[in-house]
């Protein structure tokens, strides 16, 4: 394994070097993408390979900086997300070899190709970390290699301002993580990770409660936890469509891994019923205004940015679930539940990453991200539209598919909450699953909303008629992703037995042979009494009963051929101005949740002078309050730019008056530390 | 042999959601035709159309894609894989395993996806509507059925349907029916109404622009295509049907195989659909259609009944 380790980083490290030693766009491309896909490779194997072995990998080099080792350690949990991240930058990085031409002449595809590879390492060895000095600064070097991403086309308005905001709320979070850490150290005296799991003495229970917060709040900002997903909407779209899929398929994964590895490793112990109950609340809230902010957005890349603040909800809720579980002494309950957040983990990677390939795959055609000049595209592009049904399939949960399993197995981890002794978690956490199957309907709409307004009917724009099909590395980036989560969905006795020797060593029990019936064909939380699913053969039904159906129709319909006509259009030609269009599908969902979204119309109408009853120009404006950008983050940034206002005093551009202020403060100090 | 016994069930059962749904259907309009003072159609109006819809020759929009004509199959195989996951006349169902009541409503939705997919894909302004309308309907049921068959599958200590309705048919006292079940019939009767397009919700006699939803995804269809779709709604509200009285009325429920316990099973499960579709008729006849924006307001109501089983269900427990 130290071989395949040493492989991978060798990989990237070529990656990232290889593009900057030549400045010829093809060979810079061949290399760049050459290179991170063959760590893609090895990354799925050595993350297989962690799985499957028994004892954890692990490496260490000394540093000089205090505190600071350069530990690695591969242990399950870390090799399920090298899995789900080189999954996904394979084929993310496939799929670039062809997108990138979008960018030829622009930006140098060289740069862009070697941050890719650096951005894959960064996220690959935080994972690995097992100090958390060193945790740290890979933490720092992800986020600042993703805001140089972030902001490749610098030169588009709104990009730098997207850039900005990211980069100040990762370091928020950052600063949060860095918290959480120094309560550990101040535990232990050390930051490495195995300090932080085996403590001499336990913390407080006051410190541990401020840990929990600081962490939540801390890999919260990364991951989009609702209110502190006010970025994702603005940074993810803004980067090029296979950095869009890795950041929001697998970078904000590496929070998840965060809250894992801080709530049940090192905090794994015991905890307070409150904190799952916390994570739940959490969970819920972000899940149902995610996915309800994605119905508002007709920007694709926006809107599916949103849909990931609803699919972290999701793993929120089933990591909320099972840690409430552990409070109560309810093991097995514990492990489902944390597994169903690790398997909606892995399966969101694969549909969201497939889903950002599609919506940059249609960027590529149009050059356009507005939903409302799409159209008709299935028939331009049949192979995009093919993988994307399958991506939207999968992300609004719809049997037999990957996101099915997954959410089903958060539904039964909730539904099993009456085996808990309190009435009031009894009660709020079948509430958490109607707000989840809420969720679920609600992304089923946004997604028939997405696919819908871009693939159906007639094209809306000049753009959309003469869209042609993506290249065919493009298509292959994206049939890798469909047919993972196909497999993922398909497949549930392999994935399972994978998971749980996740969830196995942080939970003390093995749950596999119970979550899996009858060979494996069933998927069954604890018991088949209670409840099972069997996606295989639920596919196979649906293929019978359609075949049926396939099969009625010919047989009674011999010899008829289907008449091609146009639609009627109410006695006029139908154009694509008579189409519904996003905003009038979404429409009765704003009205109806009214109260959450606060939509705000403005229309100006001009008559004619002889009558008032004949418009002769009219214009119509919708918005959506951003609630939480307006009640929570303007007051704090007016704060903040107030009291920068206000010190301006003390800062007079003298040289001397700083030098007095040095030796102010320096004094000071050495008072302190006598 | 055992494999045997269970094909045979799983065949039975799909020869009955597809021979008895055309019925349901036909009585339901008979019922409703007689409260106007009509004659009606006859009861098996529904399988001359069927059978008419089939044979003829169907027109496609020429701006549509694979989608359209892909729908309808999609659309009837995920009405139909629903109605095998569930108990008919034989309280054991050999798909049991293959998924629970989640899956059930999971697949459910499946059909009402690739409906609105459906409805969108002609381009006319009528078929986007109607799929506008689908959803916020579809979205504001879907978590008033999951709580209330929450509370049923707390009673009976599973989500399987068939363990579900085998617990309760052997509790034969169940004929008191606790608060918490009487709140969650009602619920799972309003969501009913909403799912299966049925007034107050959906009128599915009329093309009038202003107030139909399933007809409306359904507008430029013809043809086979028109025969399944259709078809595949009358599984849906016998699907629905089959639901709530097995679920909450399931005395007579076979619940062994002998042959003698089948054929009461049989007998009793058409007469109790017979009746609930009758009282759907004349819920049809008594109210008016809803405003689309007071429709939130009834399912919200489903909600909070839903809500208050789950309560009741714990708290009277003691």
């Amino acid at each position: 394994m130290t071989a395949l380790l040493t492989g991978l980083l060798a990989c990237y490290l070529l990656g990232g070097l290889l593009p900057l030693c030549t400045t010829r766009p093809h060979l810079q491309n061949l290399f760049a993408h050459g290179c991170a896909a063959a760590a893609g490779v090895v990354g799925i194997v050595l993350g297989v390979a962690g799985l499957l072995s028994t004892t954890p990998l692990a490496l260490s080099l000394a540093s000089n900086i205090p505190h600071l080792t350069f530990a690695i350690r591969l242990d399950p949990l870390a090799a399920f997300f090298v899995l789900t991240i080189s999954l996904v930058g394979l084929a993310a990085s496939i799929y670039a070899s062809g997108y990138v031409d979008e960018f030829s002449g622009r930006v140098s595809v060289g740069l862009l190709g070697s941050l890719l590879n650096g951005f894959l390492l960064s996220m690959t060895l935080v994972v690995l970390a097992d100090n958390g000095f060193f945790f740290l600064i890979l933490w720092e070097v992800m986020s600042l290699l993703s805001y140089a991403l972030v902001v490749t086309e610098h030169e588009k308005p709104g990009v730098r301002e997207a850039g900005l905001f990211y980069l100040i709320m990762t370091h928020v979070g950052t600063a949060f993580i860095i918290l959480t850490f120094l309560i550990f150290f101040q535990d232990t005296g050390s930051f490495s990770f195995e300090a932080f799991r085996h403590p001499d003495q336990q913390l407080p229970e006051g410190l541990r409660s401020i840990a929990f917060f600081t962490a939540l709040i801390g890999f919260g900002a990364k991951t989009g936890i609702v209110p502190l997903h006010v970025w994702l909407p603005y940074a993810h779209p803004a980067a090029p469509s296979h950095i869009s899929a890795l950041m929001s398929g697998v970078m904000i994964k590496t929070a998840i891994y965060g809250l894992i590895r801080v709530y049940f490793d090192f905090m794994g112990g015991e905890f307070p019923w409150w904190w799952g109950f916390t994570l739940l609340v959490a969970g819920t809230v972000s899940a149902l205004l995610g996915v309800m902010y994605a119905l508002m957005e007709h920007d694709l890349k926006s809107l599916l940015a949103c849909h990931s603040v609803e699919n972290i909800g999701i793993i929120l809720l089933g990591m909320g679930a099972g840690m409430i579980f552990h409070t109560y002494g309810l093991h097995e309950l514990a492990a489902l539940g944390l597994l169903a957040g690790l398997y909606h983990t892995i399966n969101h990677a694969a549909f969201k990453a497939l889903l950002f390939l599609g919506a940059g795959a249609l960027q590529f055609a149009t050059h356009t991200r507005h939903i409302e000049e799409y159209g008709g595209l299935l028939r331009r592009m049949p192979w995009t539209g093919a993988f994307f049904l399958i991506g939207a399939v999968s992300i609004a949960a719809l049997p037999p598919t990957n996101g099915f399993v997954s959410e089903w197995l958060v539904f039964q981890s909730l539904f099993l909450s009456f085996q808990l002794p309190s009435l009031f978690l009894k009660l709020m956490l079948p509430i958490a699953a109607a707000m989840l199957a809420l969720t679920g309907a609600l992304a089923l709409a946004c997604v028939a909303k997405a696919f819908g307004m871009s693939f159906l009917a007639q094209p809306r724009s000049a753009h959309a008629r003469h869209a042609t099909e993506v290249p065919r590395s493009m298509l292959v980036g994206m049939g890798f992703l469909a047919g993972l989560c196909t497999v993922l969905g398909l497949a549930p006795m392999l994935v399972v037995p994978l998971l749980d020797r996740v969830t196995a060593p942080l939970t003390g029990v093995a749950i596999s042979s119970q979550v899996l019936a009858l060979d494996g064909w069933v998927v069954a939380p604890v018991t088949v009494e209670f409840s099972s699913i069997s996606t295989p053969v639920l596919a196979m039904v649906l293929v019978g009963a359609g075949a049926l159906g396939l099969l009625m129709a010919r047989l009674c319909g011999k010899g008829l051929r289907a008449r091609y006509y146009k639609t009627w259009g109410c006695g006029l030609n139908l154009t694509p101005r008579m189409e519904y269009t996003a905003t009038g599908f979404a429409q009765p969902i704003k009205q109806v949740f009214e109260a959450i979204y606060q939509p705000t119309v403005k229309l100006e109408q001009e008559f004619l002078e002889q009558s008032k009853y004949f418009i002769k120009h009219q214009r119509f404006e919708s918005h959506i309050e951003p609630v939480f950008e307006k009640y929570l983050y303007r007051p704090v940034v007016t704060l903040l730019l107030a009291t920068a206002d206000r010190l301006r005093i003390i800062q007079a551009g003298s040289l001397h008056l700083y030098l007095t202020y040095i030796f102010v403060t320096l004094v000071l100090l050495l008072l302190w530390a006598g | 042999m055992q494999v045997i016994i269970h094909m045979v069930l799983v065949v039975v059962q799909l020869a009955l959601l597809l021979t008895l749904s055309p019925f349901v259907v036909g009585l339901v309009r008979k019922v409703k035709a007689r409260l106007q003072c009509r004659r009606g159609a006859s009861l098996f109006q529904p399988y001359a159309d069927l059978a008419k819809l089939f044979r003829k020759q169907p027109v496609i929009s020429s701006t549509t894609s694979w989608i359209f004509t892909g729908a309808p199959y999609i659309v009837f195989a995920s009405t139909v894989a629903a109605g095998l996951l569930m108990p008919v006349f034989v309280s054991h169902t050999p798909l049991n395993f293959a998924g629970n009541i989640i899956a059930l409503v999971y697949l459910l939705a499946l059909g009402t996806f690739f409906l609105i997919l459906a409805g969108l894909d002609a381009g006319s302004a009528f078929g986007g509507m109607g799929s506008s309308r689908e959803a916020i309907v579809a979205t504001l049921a879907e978590p008033a059925m999951m709580l209330s068959i929450l509370s049923i599958a707390l009673t009976a200590g599973s989500t399987n349907l068939s363990t579900i309705v085998h617990q309760s048919a052997l509790m034969e006292g169940v004929i008191v029916a606790p608060p918490a079940h009487l709140m969650a019939l009602a619920a799972l009767f309003i969501v009913t109404l909403a799912e299966t397009g049925r007034v107050p919700v959906d009128n599915p006699a009329t093309h009038l622009e202003l107030t139909m939803i399933h007809e409306a995804m359904l507008l430029e269809y013809s043809g086979r295509y028109l025969a399944l779709m259709e078809w595949a709604a009358g599984i849906k509200l016998l699907v629905f049907l089959t639901l709530i009285v097995n679920v909450f009325a399931p005395w007579g429920i076979a619940t062994s195989l002998a042959p003698p316990a089948i054929a009461v099973g049989l007998l009793v499960y058409f007469l109790k659909v017979a009746a609930l579709a009758i009282v759907i008729g004349v819920i049809e006849s008594m109210f008016a259609k809803l405003r689309l924006f007071r429709v939130p307001e009834m399912l919200g109501a489903a909600f909070i009944l839903s809500l208050l089983a789950l309560v009741f269900f714990y708290t009277l427990k003691g």
